[in-house]
This record gives structure tokens, sequence and C-alpha cells, in this order.
């Protein structure tokens, strides 16, 4: 057979993205107490405290992880803290499904879009459909400070404003690519293109920047935060994404945007090959978004009226299908790189609870929308009713 | 230019065996959806260059469209011919550039929706071609041995985690000599059981020394070749207007000359090129390449006996010590690499198994220099544990 190999389904897609639910359920349900959304055993909402503005904290857990490296028995020793501290609080969706491409910029597109986009993963394009962002600023005629993403490579330069006609240009996020910063304030200095590497699916690639992301000469505008501060600082972290994560902090800090919007990465150097670096990514991604958690929970304008959503954009390749080659990359389109799982916490949130059904990656922004008050007209997903 | 536009002098650019292969069968490639055609003559075009193995695959398939009828052809390739096209596909020099058509076929079928439509079609044919022309299986049961942790003193997680309920785990292997007597085994076997690229004895570092009738590939001895190719990345990178797609287009057009691999065996040097240009990460980590060398050797050549021996990879620096001075310095991390090898190893076997002869087949992993190992095979009782002393040469003949 000359066109790779692909072993016979045992099962329909279908029911392969079910048993995965399933066994996530169960994973769970073993190792935190949580119990199936129907039996509502631990219906407390956490209530949102008026009259302060709802406010929404997205993560994405890039750049995808599989079961077996994270949920299962085997790979739950890698998320300690999801595990422990965020599930348990959480309401989680055992089974969001990716109908889309599974790149991770335009994945990322259409999750903030609510539409599947079609745009190509490695050009600097932004999405063609409006994202939340807009919605959000737009409907509730918010200013650009109060949106917000925070990405991980240059790629994403483009995500927080679509080419639609009747929203994009100056209604958008503002977008902070915290590598770039830094390439900007160590230039002149040492070579750090090795550490400034873009993109993991294409490694020695970089597109070019065009968009409405802060340059450096804003950091201190916006940000409170010299130069020689953000270096020093950048010298203490070991990765990007807590680069990101230190730069989302300082951004809640100083700007509290009602919509953040922040885009983990770290684990992508899974297409590297190096399984070692692939599980190294996900626990630190894990406490990652612990450490978000505890900034919410801390900084007065958000704890207690914040809702935070953590899913990743894909998963990736299963170790059966003989076209991919398992951890390294998301290629096959298979039923494990297509389904992944949500969590969400905070105000409004039921916590300790799993919900098997079917949710679909574009319903993320009609359930913001559906929090925080913006109508997303033109996304193909549907509100989570579990959610509202 | 459509399949039914196929004449013989279209292939005048092939190199001389694809050439008289694809016009042999020129009747039967002009009914074939133009959705799947071009999968088959990027296989084709290669013809001169591939292993035996290949060759074989390839000559089945096309005496399997030349044998069936018409009608049945439409029926085996009714999936395909629904994956709707357009222009610009159809415009390409498909018979040419069958790998660039494939590239851009990938994509459209991910923008259009209709990827699980082509993977549908995919199985089906695939099933289809195995039960009518099976696959040969191997004359002697096949023998896969991987070897993992070299400079680890001891592993920080237990070893072998994935493979264990599938073999028996031994715990006092004499370590002794251990490297020198599974190379002997295999060139036992290379000498015994003679095959064109049938032995394959494959180094993350520097091969040690062997038998030369086995087929060596080693990431130290591609030390010039990584160098010169991630210097080429870098201009080409560097060129205004340059993408990734074009990248990927420049590279695949590279020739075993282009980074100093112009003497000796064609076949395998453009094997070991393909390596460095297709697989992602093989250019940097000793244990990616490792891993995607056997993966490949596996997938084309189909070897009765694979060996492969995991070395330690460059340490991944942190950020921050990326951001501090004097950062040049290559170090290794053989921690990390044991857990790179230990799932290489898992990759192995699990691509030995998807080959003709897989119930009869053999795999062995071995904790290098240490008392630690994993034999899997039809006389070794699974998800077992061994406390018997014994050596690797001892271990082989039980499994084999």
């Amino acid at each position: 057979m000359a066109y790779g190999n692909f072993l016979p389904a045992k099962m329909t897609p279908r029911e392969a993205a079910w048993q995965l639910a399933c066994n996530r359920r169960d994973f769970l349900r073993a190792a935190t107490g949580a119990v199936l959304g129907s039996a509502l055993m631990g219906p407390f909402a956490r209530a949102v405290t008026l009259p302060k503005r709802r406010k929404a904290v997205v993560i994405t857990f890039g750049g995808g992880a599989r079961d077996q490296e994270t949920f299962a028995p085997e790979g739950q020793e890698n998320i300690p803290h999801l595990m422990r501290e965020l599930i348990p609080q959480s309401t989680f969706f055992t089974q969001v499904v990716n109908r889309g491409i599974l790149g991770h910029y335009v994945a990322t597109a259409s999750l903030a879009t609510g539409v599947y986009e079609t745009i190509n993963n490695f050009a600097s394009l932004p999405p063609e459909h409006p994202t939340a962002f807009e919605y959000f600023r737009k409907d509730l005629k918010r200013p650009s400070s109060d949106a917000w993403v925070v990405a991980p490579s240059n790629g994403f330069n483009r995500i927080g404003e679509s080419s639609h006609r009747s929203y994009g240009s100056g209604l958008g996020a503002r977008v902070l690519l915290p590598k770039h910063l830094l390439t900007a304030a160590t230039s002149g200095g040492r070579d750090y293109q090795h550490l400034l590497r873009d993109n993991y699916e294409t490694p020695f690639y970089a597109p070019e920047l065009g968009g409405s992301e802060v340059e450096l000469n804003q950091l201190e505008e916006i940000l409170k935060l010299s130069v020689d501060e953000f270096k020093a600082h950048a010298r203490t972290l070991s990765s990007p994404d807590e680069l990101s994560v230190y730069i989302a902090r300082q951004l809640m800090r100083q700007v509290a945007p009602s919509l953040l919007w922040i885009t983990m990465h770290d684990i992508d150097i899974a297409h590297a090959g190096a399984y070692s670096l692939y599980i190294d990514g996900i626990r630190r991604t894990d406490r990652l978004c612990a450490e978000i958690w505890k900034a919410i929970e801390s900084e007065p304008e958000y704890a207690g009226n914040t809702t935070m959503f953590i899913l990743p954009d894909f998963g990736r390749d299963s170790d059966d299908d003989s076209g991919g080659n398992g951890f390294q990359h998301h290629r096959t389109g298979d039923t494990l790189s297509r389904t992944t799982w949500m969590m969400a916490m905070g105000a409004g949130v039921r916590e300790g609870v799993v919900f098997d059904r079917a949710v679909d990656s574009t319903d993320l922004v009609p359930t913001l929308g559906s929090m925080l008050g913006f109508s997303a007209s033109l996304a193909q997903g549907k509100p989570i009713h579990e959610l509202l | 230019m459509l399949p039914s536009d196929l004449k013989p002098e279209l292939f005048k650019n092939y190199p001389p065996e694809a050439r008289e292969v694809v016009t042999r069968h020129i009747p039967a490639l002009q009914g074939l959806p133009l959705s799947i055609l071009p999968s088959l003559l990027r296989e084709v075009i290669d013809y001169d260059f591939k292993f035996p193995a290949e060759r074989k695959a390839v000559d089945r398939e096309l005496a399997n469209l030349k044998a069936i009828s018409s009608d049945e052809s439409a029926v085996w390739f009714a999936g395909f011919a629904k994956i709707k096209l357009n222009s610009a596909l159809e415009d390409l020099d498909w018979i040419n550039s069958p790998a660039l058509f494939v590239e851009q076929l990938s994509a459209y079928l991910w923008t259009t929706h209709q990827l699980d439509a082509f993977r549908v079609a995919a199985v089906d044919y695939a099933a289809r071609l195995e039960k009518a022309a099976p696959p040969v299986k191997p004359v002697i049961p096949r023998l896969g041995i991987a070897v993992i942790g070299q400079g680890v003193a001891t592993p920080e997680e237990p070893l072998f985690r994935k493979l264990r309920a599938h073999g028996a785990y031994f715990n006092r292997i004499k370590p002794e000599n251990g490297l020198r007597l599974l190379l002997s085994a295999v060139a036992v076997r290379a000498t015994a059981h003679p095959e064109p690229y049938g032995h394959w004895y494959i180094d993350g570092g520097k091969a040690a020394e062997h038998d030369p009738v086995l087929t060596t590939v080693s990431y130290g001895d591609l030390e010039p070749a990584r160098t010169a190719l991630l210097r080429k990345m870098r201009e080409e990178i560097d060129r205004p207007g340059m993408g990734p797609e074009a990248l990927r287009t420049i590279l695949a057009k590279l020739r075993p000359a282009d980074l100093g691999l112009g003497t000796g065996d064609e076949v395998l040097n453009r094997f070991q090129i393909r390596l460095l240009t297709e697989g992602s990460g093989t250019q940097i980590f000793s244990t990616t390449f490792a891993q995607w060398a056997g993966r490949e050797t596996l997938r084309r050549a189909q070897p009765l006996t694979l060996l492969v021996r995991f070395a330690p990879r460059q340490r991944q620096k942190p950020m921050n010590e990326l951001l501090s001075a004097n950062n040049d310095q290559i170090e290794f991390d053989p921690m990390g690499s044991l857990v790179d090898a230990d799932m290489g190893a898992y990759y192995n076997w699990l691509n030995q198994q998807r080959l003709p002869g897989a119930e009869q087949s053999s795999f062995l992993v071995w904790f290098e220099d240490h008392g630690e190992a994993l034999a899997i095979g039809p006389s070794m009782p699974r998800g077992t544990e061994s406390a018997s002393t014994a050596d690797l040469a001892q271990v082989l003949s039980w499994m084999t």
C-alpha cells in the first residue's frame, strides 16, 4: 500500500470518541471523586460577586497532550495540579471534538471565532470570522484595553482581530507576544534565534509580524515594566510559556482585562520527537495553569467574578495509527487527535461535575457570549447549557 | 491534465526503471481517480532508488491494478472518485511532481473537510489490496533489538513500562560484552540469511565495530550532512518570501551530493537524506533520529533484523540558560535520552508488529551495560519476570 499505512478502524470515529470520553470520566471519577453531571451531587456554583464585572480567562493547554500522558492512570503523575487542585473545583467536559484543521494557529483561531477556520496555518493571516474579542467589544462597547491575548509565537499575532467586514479593524483584542518582546529587548546582543524558535510545527521558520501586537516601547506604558526588569525576569524563567504567564499576570495586575486569552505552547516541543521534553512540557503547563488560577483568586479585580476555561486546541496522534508517529505530531486526523476535553471553573460554574456528552470546539465562543453578555451571531457552535 | 490523458511519453523524465515500470501499466492507471493516482506515482517515480521490499510492494500493487477489470476498479476506487478536487490541483504537474501534488492535496483535504472521506477510502482500498495480493511473509521470523540508556547509571523511573505486559522482564542479565554479543548475533543472522537491506544496525551515536554485512546508519557519521543541511535551511529561511511549504519543497529536492553524500550506495544515501529532510527533529536530537530511522527502516525496508542503539542527545537548554552568556557548548542529557529511548523502543516494537509475520516476530530491549532487559516473542511468556542469570546471547537463543 503506497499511501501511508492506515489501520482498519475497530470502531467508528463516533464510537471511539465516546469510548475516549467514558475512559476520561472513569479516570477522573477514580482519581478525584468527580461525579457525572446528570447525578448533580455537587451542584454548588460559585456565585458571581456583584457589582464587579464578570470576567473570563481562557487558557489553551497547548499544543495538545494525549490521555495516556495526562488523564489515564499512567499519565496522572504528569498533571498533579489539574488532578488535585483544579478538576475538583471545575465542571469537566470529557468529549470536546475538534472537526477542523489540526494546526495550532488555525485551530486556535477556530476556538476564538467559533467557526472552523480554513486559513493557512503558517501564514500571517487574520481569522475570517469575527473573534470573541470583537463580539465582546462591539456588543458591550468595551475599550481595547478590556480584551487581550497573550500568545507564544509570532504566528499568533493576527489572532485578536478578524478580517470580517462587519467587525475586524479596531474592534479586536490587543495581542502580547512575549517572545517577540524578548527578541526586541535583547536585540543587538547575542543571536537568540534558537531560543525564540517560533513554531514547533515548523521549527525553522517564523512568519513576519504584522497586526496589532504590542511593541517593546509599550511595555512600560501598559505593563509598568521596564525593559531591564523584563529582561532580568526573563533570565529567571525556564520556558516561553513561563514568560507568557509572567506577562499575563502583569497584565492582570496592571490592566485587568475582562476577557483574557492565554495560549500555551511548550508541550508542542513534542514535534522534535523527544518524549521526555514532551512530558516536561505537560508538567510545566499543568503547574502554570494552577499558577494562573491562583493569580485569579488573589487579584482583587478577578477574585470571585472570573470564570476560567482550560482546553487543548486538539490532541495528538495515537500510537495505534501507523500513518503518524505517536505523540510526535497531530497529522493523522484520527479520533484521539480530534477528541479533547475542557474544564471550566470559577464564577457561576458548578464544582466537581463531569459531563460526557460531546461538545464542539466551536461551542466555546457562544458560551463565552452567554456568560459575558454578547451575541456570537456568526459562530457555528452553540452555548454549552451546562455552564449557563 | 487528468489520468485519462496519460501517455508513455509524459514519463520521459522518470528514471529508467521507474519509466519502464509505469509505461507498462498506463491503461490501468488511466482509470484511477486523480485523488489517488499521484500518491501511487510518488512511489513509482523513486522506484530506481527504493529498497527491494518497496519495489515488491509497487510491483504487487501495479500488477493488481492490471488484473482487475474496469468495473472492479470502479468499485475499488469509488471512495476516491467521490473526493472533489479543484482546478489548481488538476493543473499541477502531478506526473513529474507527484510529491508536491500529494502535499497540496493533503492541505486541500483538511481545508475542505474531506480528510475523513479520504481516510475511509484509503482504509477500504488497503484492505482490498491486502486480500487480493497479500504481502509476502519473511523467510525467517523478524528480530528487533533496542539498546537504550547509554551513559545512565540508575534510571529515575522503572524501564520498559509500555512493553512489560507483552513479554518477559529480566533483571539479572550479565551485561559484560552485551553490545558485542548482540552485534555478533545479528551478523550471524545476516550471514545465514543474506538479503539486500535485510539486516540493519542503526546507532544514535557513532557506530560501534560491526560486521560490514549489516546495513548501517549512524547519527554520528551523518554529522557533516546534518551540519550542511542546517546551514542550507538557515540560508533558505533568510530569503525573502520563504515559507514552510516552499522550504519543504526545496528540502524534498535535495540529493545526497548536495549534503556531501555523493559517493557510495545511492539507495542508502537517499534514504539517509530523507531521514534528515523529512524527519522532524532528526537533525537536532539523536534519540529522535534513532527512533525515526528505526521507524522508516521498518516501514520501507521491512528488514529481517533491526538493531537500534540509542545514544544521549544534546540537552535542551532552558530559556534562562539560553539568555545567559557562554551557552554555545553542547551538553548531553543521558537521563532524558533514556526516557526518549524507552518510548522509542516501544515504537520500534509497534512498527515491527505492523509488518507481515508479526505473530512470529521477536523483540529485545536492553538497558545498556546493565542487568535489565525485556524479551518479547512467541516463546516468551507475557507479563512475566525472570530472575535467571543469563547473558544476552542466551536470552536471544530463548527468543529465536
